[in-house]
């Protein structure tokens, strides 16, 4: 069995209009799985869904993380059972720095497995992690003294994602048009920082849009997501087919409109 | 600050850990209520001089005189006739902790500040009640002319000083509480700091209410000379009792040319004192005037720190946070008036309201005319975390003057789902979330802290969020 493992997926908004009908995925360590689907298909619904957004309602099937079922745990409780969204849209928290977030973020986690008794992080060690993710991802140090997100490009925000992946280590990893907004430097550190931690500690779905990030991080498995569902599914090959022909292939007539 | 900000999340706690009280075993304790034959005990007590005397009993008339306030908070449950208006703990003052009686001594140990004294303080005067029952200044700054007694001392050993300035900068009939506060006056702090003398480390006051219907009025001077500096910091706490207590203080200070003050408040009374307390400030040319004012604690506080600035390129500041939860309303606010050319002041307020507490600012901004080239910058935002709570902004703005630059914004905000989802994302759970947006919230105000006390701070917001949410 996958470590994560989603069955029959349905998401409804508030209102009740469905936008997820019926997902069957399964993501393991050391997988890179991609999910390519035109804008509107409710990509980043299913992402949101699989976190634990409030908004988003599951109204059948099953998230199975190691067995578990986590549809009815909320978001931390999931960050803390390994689950991880890098956000298409990072929030800023004004007058909470980078490096203060991600150390209150680490002992979270750390107070969660340690059975709710404080365990933080020593702080030479952090210092010493944090340091060398920056590093790797070639974020600039002053960002980690500055407020998370707050007055970030959308280059340094995407970046700050990745080093918040980095530092917490998931075990599943969902990264959601983590590619919009970079360009192509920007882009290959952070799929970089992708491949350095799929593994066997680490799974990774990356939902996206377009090919452009599936050329440095080489899926192992695409699957086209259209109107809500799973339309088709293959190797690395199947992205750059879309990436020639186009959606419409796998766009059921009458709603093609969607995609543009 | 990051390192200690995983301090204050482990050491948060479920309660007001301040509610305690101990046996009392006093000197003198009045009766209740007010009258002019109690002026008449307090003042004999104190064996002032006939000036002061006849300055409380005018006081009195003036307080009795003037109706209640009608605007701000309810004031509506102040019985004045069920408050003791003056209790002396103990005989004499003690130089020494452990001259202390042990019930007074345990008191100030388990708020902790003969530890703070021996680490970071230059000085420190622990009133109980009525009186400053220790006080000590570090013997460098005795040597370097620094007078830093409690008010009662000051009015004994220099009452040349006293006469000059008591009742200047606040006048007796200034407003009701202020004229209460001239009348039955007791403790607090006396301070002048010489001509360039600059005193790094903080001076900490510590008031405590002990008793239940204590009202506690103390009464602080600082001059601060030309060129010189202080950091002054006083922190207040009591004990929880289910009826009421009143505290009502006056704040004078006099900076002079080229000085600067800095006076912070960490406001953490129990949820049953009225805190109705004036503050004011003249700043002369070049000076600077700073207010911190954290209320946290109180069921009802009123208070505006205020600066003049009389002289010319002297600058006010006035950095307010204000937390209400259950049962709270924190009226608070600031007040600069711009008398003299290129003066310039900032004010910054951030009001947190939760579990149906009531938090605003209250703010007034004068220029008079004549005052060219002032410039002003009022800032206030508002976090409101639940549907029960509120938050109100008052500013106030008058300007006589057509050559000034004056801003002014103000937000209201409440922590959004967006938010909340993306820390939680990360394993923080609702409650760690909420309370990290609110210390970022009020980050630029606990920044200017110095270390020690903007740990506290975020100790004491973080011990007001818990329980906020879920």
């Amino acid at each position: 069995m996958a470590l994560l493992e989603i069955k029959d997926l349905h998401v409804a908004l508030d209102d009740g209009t469905e936008i997820v009908k019926g997902v069957d995925l399964a993501v393991d360590l050391n997988q890179k799985h991609a999910i390519m689907g035109p804008n509107g298909s409710g990509k980043s619904t299913l992402a949101y869904a699989l976190m634990g957004h409030p908004a988003y309602e599951i109204t059948e099937g099953e998230i199975l993380l190691d067995g578990e079922n986590v549809v009815e745990l909320e978001a931390d409780e999931r960050a803390r059972r390994g689950l991880f969204l890098a956000f298409q849209y990072p929030h800023a928290i004004p007058g909470v720095t980078v490096t203060n977030f991600l150390r209150q973020a680490i002992n979270a986690v750390r107070k969660s497995r340690n059975e709710g008794e404080e365990d933080p992080i020593p702080v030479k060690e952090f210092r010493t992690e944090l340091l060398a993710a920056m590093e790797r991802l070639k974020v600039p140090r002053e960002l980690a003294s500055r407020y998370l997100n707050d007055g970030f490009s959308g280059g340094e925000k995407k970046r700050v994602e990745i080093l918040q992946m980095a530092m917490l280590r998931p075990r599943i990893a969902i990264l959601d048009e983590t590619d919009s907004g970079l360009d192509i430097d920007a882009l290959r550190i952070v799929a970089n920082g992708v491949n350095d931690l799929v593994g066997p500690e680490m799974g990774a779905l990356v939902i996206t849009h377009y090919q452009r990030i599936l050329d440095y991080v080489t899926p192992d498995f695409v699957h086209v997501f259209v109107d809500g569902r799973i339309v088709a599914e293959g190797g690395a090959e199947l992205a750059r087919q879309l990436e020639a022909d186009g959606y419409e292939a796998f766009t059921p007539a009458g709603v093609g409109g969607k995609s543009s | 600050m990051s390192q200690s900000e995983t301090e204050i999340i482990r050491e948060i706690r479920d309660e007001y850990a301040y509610g305690f009280h101990v046996a009392e075993d006093y000197f003198f304790k009045s009766g209740k209520g007010l009258s002019h034959e109690l002026i008449e005990a307090i003042s004999a007590h104190k064996s002032e001089p006939e000036w002061m005397r006849a300055f409380r009993h005018k006081s009195l008339d003036y307080f009795l005189a003037r109706p209640m306030p009608g605007w701000g908070a309810d004031l509506s449950g102040i019985d004045f006739d069920n408050i003791y208006y003056y209790i002396k703990p103990t005989e004499k003052q003690a130089e020494k902790w452990e001259d202390l009686p042990a019930e007074i001594l345990d008191t100030w140990d388990r708020l902790g500040i003969p530890e703070a004294e021996k680490k970071y303080l230059a000085g420190v005067g622990a009133q109980y009640e009525s009186e400053v029952v220790y006080h000590k200044l570090q013997e460098d700054l005795t040597k370097q002319g620094v007078i830093f007694l409690d008010m009662d001392s000051g009015l004994r050993e220099h009452e040349d000083i006293v006469k000059q300035y008591f009742g200047t900068i606040i006048p007796q009939n200034d407003n009701k509480f202020a004229a209460l506060n001239s009348a039955v006056w007791s403790g607090g702090s006396f301070i002048y700091v010489p001509p360039g003398v600059r005193i790094e480390m903080p001076l900490q006051a510590y008031f405590r209410i002990n008793a239940e219907n204590m009202g506690q009025f103390e009464r602080t001077l600082i001059i601060v000379d030309e060129d010189a500096y202080v950091h002054y910091v006083e922190g207040c706490t009591a004990p929880i009792y289910s009826s009421d207590s009143l505290h009502s203080a006056v704040v004078e200070i006099v900076v002079k040319k080229g000085g600067r003050c800095r006076y912070t408040t960490i406001q953490n009374w129990s949820n049953n004192v009225y805190n109705l307390v004036t503050k004011r400030a003249v700043a002369h040319e070049s000076a600077t005037m700073e207010w911190v004012d954290g209320n946290l604690g109180s069921k009802v506080t009123m208070k505006y720190p205020a600066v003049w600035l009389m002289g010319e390129h002297a600058h006010g500041e006035v950095l307010s946070i204000a937390f209400a939860g259950k049962g709270q309303h924190q009226d608070a606010g600031g007040k600069v008036v711009h008398v003299a050319p290129h003066t310039s002041s900032v004010i910054t307020s951030k009001s947190i309201s939760k579990n149906g507490g009531r938090a605003g600012y209250r703010g007034l901004l004068e220029v008079a005319k004549g005052a060219v080239g002032s410039k002003s910058k009022v800032v206030c935002d508002a976090l409101i975390l639940d549907e029960e709570s509120r938050s109100d902004t008052y500013p106030y703005i008058q300007v006589d003057e057509n050559d000034v630059e004056l801003g002014h914004e103000a937000t209201v905000s409440k922590i959004g789902e967006e938010q909340l989802f993306y820390l939680m994302s990360r394993g923080l759970s609702e409650a760690e979330a909420s309370a990290m947006i609110v210390s970022g919230f009020v980050e630029p105000i606990t920044k200017e802290l110095p270390l020690e006390y903007a740990v506290e701070m975020n100790r004491l917001i973080q011990l007001q969020m818990e329980g906020s949410v879920g």
